[in-house]
């Protein structure tokens, strides 16, 4: 990214004193009306809150990237899901909400990020893609399915100098707790709105499952081969994998939860999806979870040890 | 009759909220002052710091965006790189700048960004109900230190613009008050010097300008005018801090 932004015309690329400062001059640049990002993993994300909130409020476009690793405090490096809370209940101060997308391939890196730029443009909000450790030191062949984009429109509320129109406010702070109540109520309207158009996740094998594994990002990609396995010696076990984890796909998981009644959730944390899970299901299907924290990192055939003894506690049927 | 003086097309036909005595309400007729003969205000964008001079918005007629405490330089920074023709320029208090904004403020000069500070030091966070500042001056009492600042509880009042002067990206830096006409007339220079150096390209600049909080201070205005003549000016010299205009070429 430095070596290909820093020097580009119409681009900049800076190295900041601190994820603080980082956060603000994204905030500062998206105020301007560029397509701007920054990047961290958990601790410096913690650190970027505040200018979330800010850039939530002010509904200025950006996008995050949390590559990240085990916690909390300084934690571990290695891989871990454990930002799952931060990342999708808003993270920082205030009534607000992110849109959260999660990779499970460098291919999905780079889809998604180019998605992520284009949906915080589109509803004016802050997007934040969750990776983590494995995914950001993984290498794999990648297409880029995108053309650069053109050069966009200058954004209605860009701040760059009141030339030949009257001077522009970009803020919130007020002392009328109506208006602030207002404000609130318009980005919940939004909110909604994301929810019905942006939700996406994949399904896998789901059709005839007797039991579906619930995971995103890494752990996904995990679960993916302990299905497969799982398939070879004849266990009806499927998937469902939230691309946005915020919208999550409640309606999906809600419907497949007609057909299938056993819900395995598999995290890198303690069991934070684990949650959205439960409350899309209401009630309907039985979950079990299987998680590891701080950022160890499963291998396919201990999820297969763990859906093999679940398909046989439940007494689950196998193919013929 | 002659006329001598009329409002700055920049300035709002909005009265100041602020307090009878404040230094806000002449810092921001200075800076539109500044931005009318300057002939910038359509190139101007403020970024006002939450406390009581978040509402500068109101009154200056610029494009203009909140930012969170501490935040400016590098709100400032996102800005200028992202629309090099801007004008930016943070407008933070003392606790503002001196306090939570060090590192933000530190590397923004060091990096000799174009952007300028405009930094009001009044020695006492004076929203939130005047708690002692980095700028509070020694033995000087307030709601957190009703028994006045104590060397060796709370340390030594910060010299920002002292410590910027430090680092080789800044460019120009001036300590002036707005306590009386003359101090006035020398604050309105020094803030058009500071746009002037952004507007040249030439790298970082600050005025820090010691403003009364008559409120805060618990004084009459005309006292507050006097004791930061007699008080504040003694741990705060007024004057030029650092000036390397002249051997800097714009790039």
């Amino acid at each position: 990214m430095a070596t290909n932004l820093s020097r580009r015309e119409g681009c900049a690329f800076i190295q900041a004193e601190s994820e603080v400062s980082a956060i603000n001059m994204v905030y500062g640049a998206s105020l301007a009306g560029a397509r701007v990002m920054t990047s961290s993993s958990s601790p410096g994300i913690s650190l970027k809150q505040e200018g979330i909130s800010y850039l939530a409020a002010c509904e200025l476009p950006a996008v995050i990237v949390n590559m990240s690793r085990g916690g909390p405090g300084l934690g571990s490096i290695s891989a871990a899901q454990s930002d799952y809370f931060q990342a999708t209940r808003g993270g920082g101060h205030g009534d607000y909400r992110t849109i959260v997308l999660g990779p499970a391939s460098v291919q999905e890196l780079a889809d998604l990020t180019h998605r992520a730029f284009d949906l915080a443009d589109k509803y004016m909000l802050p997007v934040i893609i969750l990776g983590d450790g494995m995914l950001g030191q993984m290498m794999e062949p990648i297409e880029f399915k995108h053309e650069a984009p053109p050069k966009l429109q200058l954004r209605g509320r860009a701040v760059r100098g009141a030339k030949g129109r009257p001077s522009r406010i970009i803020k919130t702070f007020t002392s009328k707790p109506s208006e602030m109540e207002e404000i609130n109520w318009s980005l919940f309207r939004r909110y909604q709105l994301i929810k019905k158009k942006e939700t996406s996740f994949e399904t896998y094998m789901t059709e005839d499952a007797e039991l579906i594994v619930v995971a995103f990002g890494a752990s996904a990609r995990i679960a993916r081969g302990a299905i497969k396995n799982a398939r070879a010696e004849g266990l009806k076990v499927g998937m469902l994998r939230p691309i946005t984890l915020w919208p999550f796909p409640s309606e999906k998981l809600k419907s497949l939860a007609r057909d299938t009644k056993q819900f395995l959730v598999f995290e890198m944390n303690m069991g934070q999806m684990l949650e959205d899970v439960q409350l899309a299901l209401e009630g309907e299907g039985e979950i079990s979870f299987h998680g590891r924290p701080g950022g160890v990192i499963p291998t396919p055939s201990e999820i297969l040890k763990v859906i093999k003894r679940l398909y046989h506690q439940k007494g689950l049927k196998k193919a013929k | 009759m002659k006329k001598v003086y009329s409002r700055p097309k920049t300035l709002k036909k909005v009265p100041f909220h602020y307090c009878p005595g404040c230094g806000h309400s002449i810092v921001h007729r200075l800076l539109c002052e500044v931005f009318d003969e300057l002939k910038i205000q359509d190139r101007v964008i403020g970024i006002p710091p939450p406390g009581c001079s978040v509402f500068a918005y109101n009154y200056i007629d610029v494009d203009m965006a909140e930012s969170a405490h501490g935040r400016g330089a590098a709100v400032a920074t996102g800005i200028k790189r992202a629309c090099p023709d801007a004008l930016p320029f943070s407008y933070q208090g003392d606790g503002d700048i001196a306090a939570i904004g060090t590192a933000e403020t530190i590397h923004a000069a060091n990096r000799g960004e174009n952007i300028t500070g405009i930094f009001i030091n009044n020695a006492v966070y004076g929203m939130t109900g005047g708690q002692m500042a980095p700028t509070t001056l020694l033995n000087m009492t307030t709601t957190t230190t009703p028994y006045g600042r104590d060397l060796k509880l709370e340390g030594y009042p910060v010299k920002l613009s002292e410590m910027l002067a430090l680092v080789k990206g800044a460019t120009y830096i001036e300590r002036v008050a707005v306590n009386s006409p003359a101090n006035i007339r020398k604050a309105k220079k020094a803030i058009k010097k500071a746009f002037q150096t952004q507007m040249d390209n030439l790298g970082y600049s600050l005025v820090e300008i010691l403003s009364p909080c008559p409120t805060n201070w618990k004084m009459s205005p005309v006292e507050s005018w006097k004791w930061v003549d007699e008080v504040m000016t003694k741990e705060f010299p007024l004057g030029v801090i650092k000036d390397i205009t002249g051997e800097k070429d714009a790039d």
